[in-house]
């Protein structure tokens, strides 16, 4: 009983943080996602080799925000696309980690397998060993 | 792989077990005979030891392979959701 208790106020209460992720996602989302591709296209950002953002240098507390913000959203959808894979985030992250940095412009950073910043150049970027 | 590596070491530990329990129950040439085979468990026992002790490096390189194998897979489905997620990635 008090096991199905349990259970039914965790699914409450994950319907209500969804319905509430949802309606703040909208709200933030296009100020955020400018932010972000603009931070990103300088080389203020980072992509990492584990899937998620990084401040590139020192940053500010607005820098530091968007690459948090942007993390967790991420996070998210690594945690349900790695249920539907039946695998862990760490592996969905690391994997879509391999695209991304695949994926960067010529003047974006990425991190290099040995954890250092690289500026993507007009050739194939340093990747994990594991990466496809 | 792992379990491969450990059943023989059960096998004889099991092995060995038994031709004690024999050995209590006989005697003369039953006995050397027990013994004989309590000795063969012995060398199988310290055999299996031996074995053991490449275990480590095949389980860590049997993870990495695993790993690769994951990632080679998702591969595809990662390209898709970063295709269709272009406000985050």
């Amino acid at each position: 009983m008090a096991c199905v208790m349990k259970n039914l106020n965790s699914a409450r209460s994950s319907l209500l943080f969804g319905a509430a992720a949802l309606s703040l996602g909208a709200l933030a989302a296009p100020a955020v996602a400018a932010d972000y591709a603009a931070a990103k296209a300088a080389g203020l950002i980072g992509e990492k080799v584990d899937g998620y953002v990084a401040v590139v240098g020192a940053g500010d507390a607005e820098l530091r925000r968007v690459v948090d913000d942007t993390n967790i959203k991420r996070r998210a959808v690594y945690a349900s696309k790695a249920q539907e894979q039946h695998v862990t985030i760490e592996e969905y992250a690391f994997a879509t980690g391999c695209t991304l940095i695949a994926k960067t412009e010529p003047g974006e950073k990425y991190q290099a397998p040995n954890g250092a910043w690289k500026t993507r150049g007009a050739g194939a970027p340093e990747r994990d060993a594991r990466c496809p | 792989m792992r379990a491969r590596l450990t059943d023989p070491q059960r096998a004889a530990t099991s092995g060995r077990m038994t031709a004690t329990g024999h050995e209590a129950g006989q005697s003369g040439w039953r006995a050397r005979a027990a013994s004989a085979v309590l000795v063969a468990g012995a060398l199988a026992l310290s055999g299996c030891v031996s074995v053991t002790a490449p275990d480590k490096p095949i389980v860590i390189e049997l993870n990495i392979n695993i790993k690769q194998e994951v990632i080679y897979r998702l591969a595809a489905d990662a390209a898709n959701t970063v295709e269709s997620n272009p406000d985050i990635f």
